[in-house]
């Protein structure tokens, strides 16, 4: 029973042993991958602690290749130290670590996957601004990572994770329902209230597509992932006060493959429509460097 | 189930399949040919040759030459350190047909050595190499590799293969291509154990065996 393909079967996996979700994850894949907890759960610490290097190393002044991105995340930084921002302190953090890491993608620093590189923002940028705000240890980070990772694991198994086959909605869609599940375990939701938040997040963010400038992961990815993790703090928050999805995980995320075969190539990933196929879009993919 | 599939690989941004695989087709490069290259021609194909320039694809190739690996921060700087080892390396295009739209075709060199490699790039940083020295080929380096290349001579199968079973070693996967018969042989035998240097040794003996190549993961390969 070690490779699951459905969140029911995961939530059932861990009732029945009376485990965290976390728990549950790690047991399975340890099992599947014939590695001890603790070479595991080193893997996975380890990636909290290039998440953290990658956000406190941030330079505003770089630019990438193109120069189609940076510095924005130093514009949310100083926006929000002003003090005027609408939506309070930690949300400006969430909003301007979302920017800083998807920068951080675009200019060729080391990031983590997660579950791509184009999306590598979401899920830092909730979990590090959060894991402050709410006092977690590395520990509590740390199997907020695990919950995130089975929540992709299963969407992975069950649609996709690539702009290629099913849109945005495949790539910052996921990433959004990997930490909304991984914040609603670090308030202290329950197994089924981190499903849920995954659930919710997803339905939000169906029929996303995935139409970058240039064909490269810049704009719009940069500031989707900024959407990526607004979208999984709103849903872990409705999670936790008992809102239900009334379509349940499997079938949102069985739905996002609908939407995804369904999605015209030209909106996926082959810089062809949509924002790509703008005036704008198309002048830049020819000469990035122009401004 | 693989979280690791999901959370990872840490890496140096921006694309999974134009950078970090990019980098792995580079040292693959650089491992089928035993050391660093001294020269090197790098034809990028599909969307490696459309894309790949924003997406540091040229620098990231060029990086895995070096022997660096996907997550190494000296990746954007990998041109300027490759000429201060002395490596001269040009870009150019190629439309391969058949291959996945990311792909690349290198050809490296280092003293009287020579290898080409044809590889892709499919997602998520793994990578499939599809050609060596102009003969297909299927294998991601990722398992202990043996790759043989020899005459076509009848037997020489199974005397290779019993190379390997004498030492214990379980094979996965073998595959045999010729370019005719009785012409260039070459077999690609992945494997569930690390392979020792006897084995090679052992097989560059057999008549007809022209050179073995053995990648083992986490290892330069000699």
């Amino acid at each position: 029973m070690s490779d699951l393909s459905s969140m029911s079967e995961l939530l059932k996996y861990a009732g029945e042993r009376d485990l965290p979700l976390w728990r549950a994850v790690e047991e399975l894949n340890c099992a599947s991958q014939n590695m001890t907890a603790e070479s595991s759960r080193e893997s996975v610490k380890n990636m909290l602690e290039v998440m953290r290097a990658s956000d406190s190393g941030y330079d505003r002044r770089q630019r990438s290749l193109s120069g189609l991105s940076g510095g924005d995340g130093g514009l949310m930084e100083d926006y929000v130290a002003s003090g005027k921002n609408i939506s309070g302190p930690l949300m400006g953090e969430i909003i301007a670590a979302a920017l800083r890491m998807g920068e951080c993608n675009a200019c060729m620093k080391r990031i983590v996957a997660a579950p791509t590189a184009g999306a590598c923002g979401v899920l830092p940028a909730v979990i590090l601004p959060c894991g402050r705000a709410l006092n977690a240890s590395d520990d509590v980070m740390v199997e907020a990572l695990y919950v995130a990772a089975g929540v992709g694991e299963i969407i992975a198994q069950r649609a996709s994770i690539s702009g290629a086959e099913c849109g945005c909605q495949a790539e910052i869609g996921t990433a959004s329902a990997m930490a909304a599940a991984a914040l609603t375990h670090m308030a202290g939701g329950t197994n089924e209230q981190m499903a849920n938040a995954a659930a919710l997040a997803m339905k939000a963010l169906l029929g996303l597509v995935c139409d970058p400038v240039g064909g490269l992961v810049e704009v719009p990815c940069v500031k989707r992932n900024v959407i990526g993790a607004v979208n999984a703090v709103s849903c872990a928050e409705m999670s936790l006060a008992g809102i239900k999805s009334r379509v349940p995980p499997d079938e949102v995320f069985d739905a996002m493959r609908d939407v995804g075969e369904r999605m015209s190539t030209s909106l996926k990933e082959t810089g062809e429509a949509g924002l790509a196929g703008t005036e704008t879009g198309r002048m830049k993919s020819v000469n990035p460097m122009r401004d | 189930m693989n979280i690791f599939d999901i959370l990872g690989p840490v890496m140096v941004g921006p694309s999974s399949s134009h950078t970090a695989g990019a980098v792995r087709i580079g040292q693959i490069t650089r491992r089928l040919l035993g050391g660093e290259p001294e020269r090197a021609e790098i034809l990028l194909s599909g969307s490696f040759a459309s894309t790949g320039e924003g997406h540091g694809t040229p620098r990231a190739i060029v990086a895995g030459l070096m022997g660096m690996g996907p997550d190494d921060e000296r990746i954007p700087n990998s041109f300027d350190i490759a000429r201060e080892h002395g490596m001269d390396f040009t870009f150019g295009t190629v439309n391969l047909r058949d291959a996945h739209p990311n792909s690349a075709l290198i050809t490296a060199a280092r003293g009287t050595e020579t290898v080409r490699v044809g590889a892709s790039s499919p997602g998520g940083g793994r990578i499939q190499v599809f050609e060596l020295d102009g003969l297909p080929v299927s294998f991601t380096g990722e398992a202990p590799t043996l790759i043989v290349k020899s005459d076509d001579k009848p037997g020489y199968v199974s005397r290779v293969t019993g190379v390997i079973a004498a030492q214990g070693i379980n094979m996965s996967k073998l595959r045999v291509e010729r370019e005719e018969r009785g012409g260039r042989a070459i077999m690609v035998i992945e494997c569930d154990q690390r392979i020792p240097y006897k084995v090679k040794v052992a097989i560059t003996a057999i008549e007809g065996v022209k050179k073995v190549t053995r990648l083992n993961p986490g290892e330069e390969s000699k």
